[in-house]
């Protein structure tokens, strides 16, 4: 990859810890707050049901984790395995395609 | 007496065990030329200077890269042992000399020259002390190109591209330059996976730096640089 299209993934990545940082944050404090009294399946789906603002969140939060993982693993890929390349890509390409999808197939269940 | 070991061969090779009399305010530079002068005159090792000025005797003194005329057993040697070994990262050439040409191949990747746009028919260049682009680079610019932060570098042990602290120190120096007219294209010879965006921020380079500079300091000013340039479009 050209050294722009590093410093693109350099910064998407970057941007996307910015993001994450205060997702996991959010994400932490609900399930300590929310626990307190009990958790059951019930309790959840009734906050996040048809919840938009959930939704939006979780959406935001499920984004900057296929953005950011990828690249992560991209740089374990060629460090640590030497593994460079477009077969790397491609393959770094692909595993952000499936946590995206498996991320917004979790949301869309307790949303809908 | 001090017992040192002492690599010898090329990539292939092993250690080999010398007696060397201590004396005060021995350096190891001092270890390594008394074993070539008095015990093995086939070891080769690199000095010029002895004053840490030429960059030319870095070794690797129990297990650290180190500048070895500065350095005095007395801070360096453990029970009364040394062991002296080439730089890392860099090929052997053969016992304690290293082939240092990557290292230097890699400053001119990172366009680690100086191009100006004066003639020798202007004037001089005014470069006030106090202005902030000549402040980032105080340090930065006393770098006597000794190779011991490529060697202290992991990332370069694992990306044999990384151009490296010292050519990314010596980029951000120009790009600091006011005279200098390459900036825009230096900047896009050390962005990237190969380049400044490598960098761990292990900071081994600035702790073994033996001249006090951080390199992290600069790669960290160079990412600043690059970001700025992708943001308004001209990189």
């Amino acid at each position: 990859m050209s050294s722009r299209g590093d410093t693109t993934l350099w910064i998407l990545q970057r941007a996307s810890a910015a993001v994450l940082a205060l997702c996991v944050a959010v994400h932490l404090f609900t399930i300590v707050y929310a626990v307190r009294g009990g958790l059951s399946a019930a309790e959840i789906l009734g906050r996040t049901r048809g919840n938009h603002a959930w939704f939006v969140f979780y959406a935001v939060f499920v984004l900057a984790v296929a953005v950011h993982a990828p690249i992560g693993l991209r740089a374990v890929a060629a460090e640590w395995l030497g593994w460079r390349g477009r077969s790397r890509d491609v393959c770094a390409f692909m595993f952000s395609a499936l946590l995206a999808w498996m991320g917004m197939r979790a949301i869309l269940a307790v949303f809908a | 007496m001090l017992r040192v070991s002492v690599w010898r061969g090329g990539a292939e090779g092993s250690l080999e065990s010398y007696e060397v009399p201590r004396h005060p305010s021995q350096t190891v530079l001092d270890v390594v030329t008394h074993i070539q002068h008095h015990l093995d005159p086939s070891l080769a090792y690199r000095y010029a200077c002895r004053v840490g000025m030429c960059g030319s005797c870095a070794m690797t003194v129990n297990g650290v890269p180190r500048w070895t005329c500065r350095t005095h057993v007395d801070k360096v040697a453990k029970d009364g042992a040394l062991e002296v070994r080439p730089l890392r990262n860099l090929p052997v050439i053969r016992d304690l000399v290293t082939d240092m040409r990557v290292f230097f191949d890699k400053w001119e990747r990172a366009k680690g020259h100086f191009e100006g746009a004066a003639s020798r028919a202007d004037d001089f260049a005014r470069v006030p002390p106090e202005t902030q682009d000549r402040k980032a680079v105080d340090a930065g610019i006393e770098c006597i190109g000794c190779g011991v932060c490529y060697a202290a570098c992991d990332v370069v042990s694992w990306n044999p591209d990384y151009l490296g602290p010292a050519a990314l120190n010596r980029a951000w120096t120009l790009i600091r330059d006011v005279r200098d007219e390459k900036g825009l294209e230096r900047l896009r010879a050390v962005a990237g996976d190969a380049g400044c965006h490598a960098c761990h921020t292990h900071m081994s380079c600035t702790e073994r730096c033996p001249k006090h500079i951080s390199p992290t300091a600069a790669i960290a000013g160079l990412k600043r640089e690059v970001l700025k340039r992708a943001m308004d479009g001209s990189l």
